[in-house]
């Protein structure tokens, strides 16, 4: 069964045309890379399959669950996305925040220690999120989706702007994505990157999507 | 995670937040009882009619800057924090309701200690039973007002001018609060019962809770 399965799927955004003819499959354990220019509508892409943009055209269904009911409420949680700002509540610790992660989805808290030292924040837990560093502030969204676990995971230029050791965490949460039969969707404007590291690339151009290896 | 579980981890997490900014305590609240300080300067100092203007003048900074308090929220909501709730599995009326109650704690310690600076300021004669009622008047006109301020919050999301525009559907939609709340008293000080006003306060908060817990589910997919 495929996690994701879009079928002429099309957006307009301000009554402007973003996505045209959408067809995309991901199956289980597959590493998608999707390419594009600036505003070619990798964003709104990956909204759409976090089931946080409604479609306008066509149809999909992402775990299974119909991206245009109520079902995808059900199936949300267990979506994980990196986007281009980090989704953290700045007035709050990152060990807050991870908390109230943790709270909100049933995850133990006990666990929260824990990943803070995966992803080396341990001593930097009382930090509040807006005085953290941009690669902190990933790590702690890294750390979250550990906490998680997300069956589909979304990463939307998200090695961008980190180090080494950071991009090295992002990359082993997606081998753990992929390795509990998952699968993940990343999407960058470098299609060299993408190539290295992704099962298959598409591009984006001027909304339509083609499959490039 | 279980409704409640998540309302009252909203409303938590809402008051740490406003904890740490203290929007409500050190901003709007002194700027609130400096403005009646204000007041009886455009009026003169005539005691006695300071007195009688005590109470009305306070229901009145109670809306204005009350407004301040309800709305704080859309300014500090972003869609990140939205996305992440979301992908939480937050059901969007637990995040309505836990909205309401932190608002409404908030707005309650607001009025509360402005009423006392209004007692202290202008010396009105209270009647017997004016703490209860103002007890019961400020506990529904802040849930009231909090509800207001959520849903107008949810209607704007996303608009360049939010602030200005929830404020807009919050101030006439507030006014069965105001009346009901204003009255309560003024109807203690006639004698008359002010069973008629609470009620008045009671239903709109009832109908208010209802609209909201009802439409957080598609305000919150309308506005993505």
């Amino acid at each position: 069964m495929d996690l994701v399965q879009l079928s002429k799927v099309g957006v307009s955004l301000g009554g402007k045309p973003v996505l045209r003819d959408i067809d995309f499959v991901l199956k289980p354990g597959q590493i998608m890379g999707i390419s594009g220019l600036n505003g070619s509508g990798k964003t709104t892409l990956l909204r759409i399959l976090s089931t946080l943009l409604r479609i306008r055209e066509g149809s999909g269904v992402v775990l299974d669950a119909n991206i245009d009911s109520n079902d995808v409420f059900i199936v949300r949680p267990l979506i994980g996305m990196i986007g281009h700002k980090p989704a953290l509540i700045g007035e709050l610790t990152l060990h807050e925040n991870l908390l109230h992660v943790a709270r909100l989805t049933g995850v133990e808290e006990k666990k929260v220690g824990a990943v803070l030292a995966v992803v080396g924040l341990d001593e930097a837990s009382d930090r509040r999120a807006d005085a953290s560093s941009f690669g902190m502030q990933r790590r702690i969204e890294v750390a979250h989706l550990l906490l998680t676990r997300p069956r589909l995971l979304l990463l939307d230029e998200a090695t961008s702007g980190l180090d080494s050791s950071a991009r090295d965490l992002i990359a082993a949460l997606t081998e753990r994505v992929v390795g509990d039969g998952g699968g993940v969707v990343t999407v960058s404007h470098d299609q060299a990157r993408l190539a290295e590291s992704c099962d298959n690339t598409m591009s984006l151009t001027e909304g339509r999507l083609e499959l490039v290896s | 995670m279980s409704f409640w579980t998540q309302t009252i981890e909203i409303a938590r997490i809402d008051l740490r937040v406003e904890r740490r900014l203290g929007d409500t305590l050190r901003i709007v609240l002194p700027f609130a009882v400096v403005a009646l300080l204000v007041f009886p300067l455009a009026l003169g100092i005539e005691l006695a009619v300071i007195s009688r203007i005590g109470p009305a003048v306070f229901w009145a900074l109670g809306i204005l800057f009350g407004m301040q308090v309800a709305l704080r929220q859309s300014v500090t909501d972003s869609q990140e924090r939205r996305d992440l709730h979301a992908l939480a599995g937050v059901d969007p009326a637990a995040r309505f309701v836990g909205r309401i109650i932190s608002g409404g704690v908030l707005m309650m310690v607001f009025l509360l200690v402005l009423f006392l600076a209004m007692v202290l300021l202008y010396g009105p004669a209270l009647p017997e039973g004016s703490w209860s009622t103002m007890l019961i008047s400020s506990a529904l006109f802040s849930v009231g007002l909090a509800e207001l301020g959520t849903l107008a919050g949810e209607v704007t999301t996303g608009l360049r001018n939010r602030t200005a525009l929830a404020s807009l559907i919050v101030a006439p939609l507030a006014l069965p609060l105001v009346i009901g709340a204003s009255q309560s008293l003024e109807a203690l000080s006639r004698g008359t019962g002010i069973l008629t006003w609470v009620l008045l306060m009671a239903v709109t908060d009832l109908t208010l809770a209802v609209v909201g817990v009802g439409l957080a589910r598609p305000l919150e997919e309308a506005t993505r």
